[in-house]
């Protein structure tokens, strides 16, 4: 704490001369390294050698428990464009999965919370509650809300259905057995659940945007939507590029909802690249062949964060 | 949201490959007797244990109502057996596979576990349990003393490597009052195909979808596997080298349950349990499923239902089953106290199994199921009474890895993607690319 306060109040240069003057010196060329070494040796433990080491086993057939874990070169990565192989039609359709869900579910993730944190930032009585309200199903796991849905949705029994059909609407849509309907389901379970999270950090954003600019803009005779497009859309910039960002990583990454509501039915059309990964490497003890998957899947992952950054740079421009 | 999950996901698997850095360095040491098994066992198997005292870690995947009836059991065997203290370990059944081989490696597993039979030769080839030979062959153990199909499956490679503790088959189940409201005599439940499509007709004439087919593993494909055995069919040749569920009695397995939907036996798109949900609630008359029901309906005071062994559809009786099965653990440093007195317990299980069957089972040993005690529980002894018309998965490694394609036949065809022809033969064509995959891993 006592470098920190002589860091933020001391001008560096000061704290040289201070140095020559006796003074004990506060801060050194290895001050900063010196703070984010703790969370490096994390990192590094936890992601980095686990990463490297990933590679090095993506370049073998792979099985911890057996002695001979011959070295395979890029079979592992060779199978998976080849559609001869027992893995290249799983895969692609695990991909697919996860870009459809990814691709419906990142638009409506960005513009609902969106459209709920600019609600939610309006002075009204009861304000705080809502913002409660929106944000709690977040709270809960995955494993709550997807046996949870999964009831409620359920084709024949569901209250869904049976509400929908007492009402005169069609009563037998099969929520979580058929498609387009199961995506839907994953879709739309899914913005129920995480919308608050998005939410708050677009609350967040919300708030630095300096009041001054509104005032401004109304005095130039901006009308609301004037005010939206040219105010508070690029004061959020910033979060909406993480909010970006980190939306696309985790629709790409989703698990569980897939795995329990629908559980990859119908067939194995809503199985996702990572249940298809988690089932190659650890139940059927394929690891190289996994591990070449998660390589390919961080790959595209990279890619696209690229292409999102870029897009934002370029707005800046 | 899904990063809470995701981000699990993402980090088991950042744990497998992070375990697999700390495995990697002590690769030497770890169990890595390939397709022999974890190595040698104690060498006598004694069944009493007079060494001095020692503690055995227990686990299985005992979390359902089964749990306590082996946690009672276990304390009555430390009652008895002063010099022995087992304490038990309940994981679910699918972090149990994972986490078992894991610990194994890194010489942290424990003394003795449950395995399902399907699992047996995996953990077997890839060094995980150890062979029983000796405690079969001290206590004299015989097939016909639990039952050929379920004793035969515990032996890979020409060694047993499990002890069965009991059977869980499929039994036939049926809502008395459902039937009842449909005309049909809730004492007599259909026994073969014509009895059956009977049945189904009356209760269609009166708008009641009886028979409710499920898309999914549970209990969907036990269904069709006993069905497909009953047609003569098998799910794989004899050496486990070939996929055979897409041949005719596969077909006509599988067709027999689409058929239902057609016909308006069954709705369409029943979800997950949806069918044995509506047999509690008086929607669905019949539920193939497994004998771990029971329980499930004792909890439903009101409910009228009873059990049966699964009718005869095609030429011949058969039923899908479980099996659990005893196993010992390979660890890292051989404690023949250890081994002799997990030998003596696993004995004294199987011995006392009559409570086991209590909790919802059937025995594997015949002297407990042809007792009066087991007799006397009227329900498991029907399912019970179908042990010789079980059949079991070729005892291959990674076996239960191909069965997924089978389950994802059975939940195209049933929910109308695909004909059932087709979604069989698809589906072995893969099964036949995983098969080939797992003799080259596994070197057979």
């Amino acid at each position: 704490m006592a470098a920190e306060t002589a860091l933020s109040r001391t001008p560096p240069a000061q704290a040289g001369e201070a140095g020559a003057g006796g003074r004990v010196r506060r801060t050194g060329p290895l001050t900063a390294y010196l703070f984010l070494l703790p969370y490096f040796v994390v990192f590094a433990t936890f992601v980095l050698a686990p990463a490297v080491y990933g590679l090095w086993i993506s370049l073998h057939d792979w099985d911890y428990l057996l002695p001979g874990k011959p070295f395979v070169g890029l079979d592992n990565y060779k199978a998976l464009f080849d559609s001869n192989s027992a893995v290249y039609s799983f895969w692609w359709e695990s991909l697919t999965a996860t870009g459809i869900f990814t691709l419906f579910s990142v638009p409506l993730l960005l513009s609902i919370p969106l459209l709920l944190a600019l609600l939610l930032n309006r002075s009204f009585k009861g304000r705080t509650f809502f913002r409660a309200v929106y944000f709690a199903p977040y709270v809960l796991g995955v494993a709550v809300i997807g046996v949870l849905w999964r009831f409620v949705l359920d084709p024949n029994l569901g209250v869904v259905n049976s509400v929908l059909g007492a009402i005169g609407l069609p009563g037998d849509t099969p929520w979580t057995t058929a498609l387009p309907w199961a995506w839907v389901t994953l879709v739309g379970v899914t913005v129920w659940w995480t919308l608050g999270f998005n939410a708050v950090i677009y609350l967040a954003g919300l708030q630095d945007i300096p009041r001054e600019l509104y005032e401004a803009a109304r005095i130039d005779g901006g009308g609301k939507w004037a005010e939206f497009r040219h105010v508070t859309l690029p004061g959020l910039r910033p979060v909406l590029l993480f909010v970006t960002v980190n939306t696309v990583l985790v629709s790409a990454n989703m698990f569980g909802q897939s795995y329990l509501i629908t559980q990859g039915a119908p067939g194995t059309e809503t199985r996702t690249a990572i249940m298809y990964i988690a089932q190659v490497g650890l139940s059927d003890y394929k690891m190289g062949s996994a591990a070449a998957m998660s390589y390919l899947l961080t790959a595209c992952l990279l890619v696209i964060s690229l292409i999102v950054f870029r897009l934002f740079k370029e707005k800046d421009s | 949201m899904n990063m809470h999950f995701t981000r699990r996901g993402l980090m088991g698997l950042g744990v497998g490959a992070g375990g697999a850095v700390l495995l990697g360095a002590c690769g030497d040491s770890g169990p890595n007797d390939k397709v022999t098994g974890g190595g040698q066992n104690a060498a006598p198997a004694a069944t009493a244990y007079t060494g001095p005292n020692v503690a055995l870690a227990f686990w299985n995947g005992f979390t359902g109502g089964d749990g306590p009836f082996m946690k009672k059991l276990v304390d009555q065997f430390n009652t008895e057996h002063p010099n022995i203290k087992v304490s038990m370990n309940t994981y679910q059944w699918a972090d149990y596979y994972q986490k078992t081989p894991a610990a194994v490696a890194t010489g942290n597993g424990p003394d003795v576990g449950i395995m399902h039979v399907d699992h047996v030769s995996t953990n077997a080839a890839r060094g995980v349990i150890l062979p029983l030979e000796d405690l079969a062959k001290a206590l004299n153990f015989k097939a016909e003393d639990f039952s050929p199909p379920v004793w035969n499956a515990g032996v890979y490679n020409n060694t047993r490597y499990s002890i069965p503790l009991d059977v869980h088959p499929l039994g036939f189940f049926y809502n008395k009052a459902v039937m009842e409201k449909a005309g049909l005599d809730p004492e007599k439940p259909p026994t073969n195909n014509d009895e059956y499509q009977a049945a189904l007709e009356s209760m269609k004439a009166k708008g009641i979808q009886g028979d409710w087919v499920t898309p999914f593993e549970f209990t969907g494909s036990m269904q069709f596997q006993s069905l497909l055995w009953q047609f003569g069919g098998n799910l794989f040749d004899d050496q486990g080298t070939k996929a055979l569920f897409a041949e005719q009695p596969g077909v006509q397995a599988l067709t027999w349950m689409t058929d239902h939907v057609k016909n308006g036996y069954s709705p369409k798109n029943v979800a997950q349990d949806a069918d044995l949900v509506a047999l509690r609630n008086g929607k669905n008359a019949f539920n193939w499923n497994g004998i771990w029901t029971i329980n499930t309906l004792k909890e439903d005071k009101n409910l009228q239902w009873g059990v049966a062994p699964l009718p005869q559809i095609g030429s011949q009786k058969a039923a899908w089953a479980g099996s659990h099965q005893f196993v010992q653990f390979k660890q890292k440093a051989k404690d023949d106290n250890k081994l002799a007195a997990g030998k003596v317990f696993i004995n004294w299980i199987s011995q006392h199994s009559i409570e086991w069957a209590r909790g919802g089972q059937v025995p594997a040993r015949a002297e407990i199921r042809n007792g009066a005690d087991f007799k006397a529980l009227p329900e498991q002894s029907a399912i019970g009474s179908q042990i010789d018309d079980l059949h079991f998965l070729p005892p291959k490694p990674g076996i239960a890895d191909v069965m997924a394609t089978v389950v994802t036949s059975i939940n195209e065809a049933v929910l109308g993607r695909k004909e059932p022809a087709k979604a069989l033969s698809d589906g072995a064509a893969k099964a036949n690319q995983l098969l080939e995959q797992n003799a080259k891993k596994y070197g057979s």
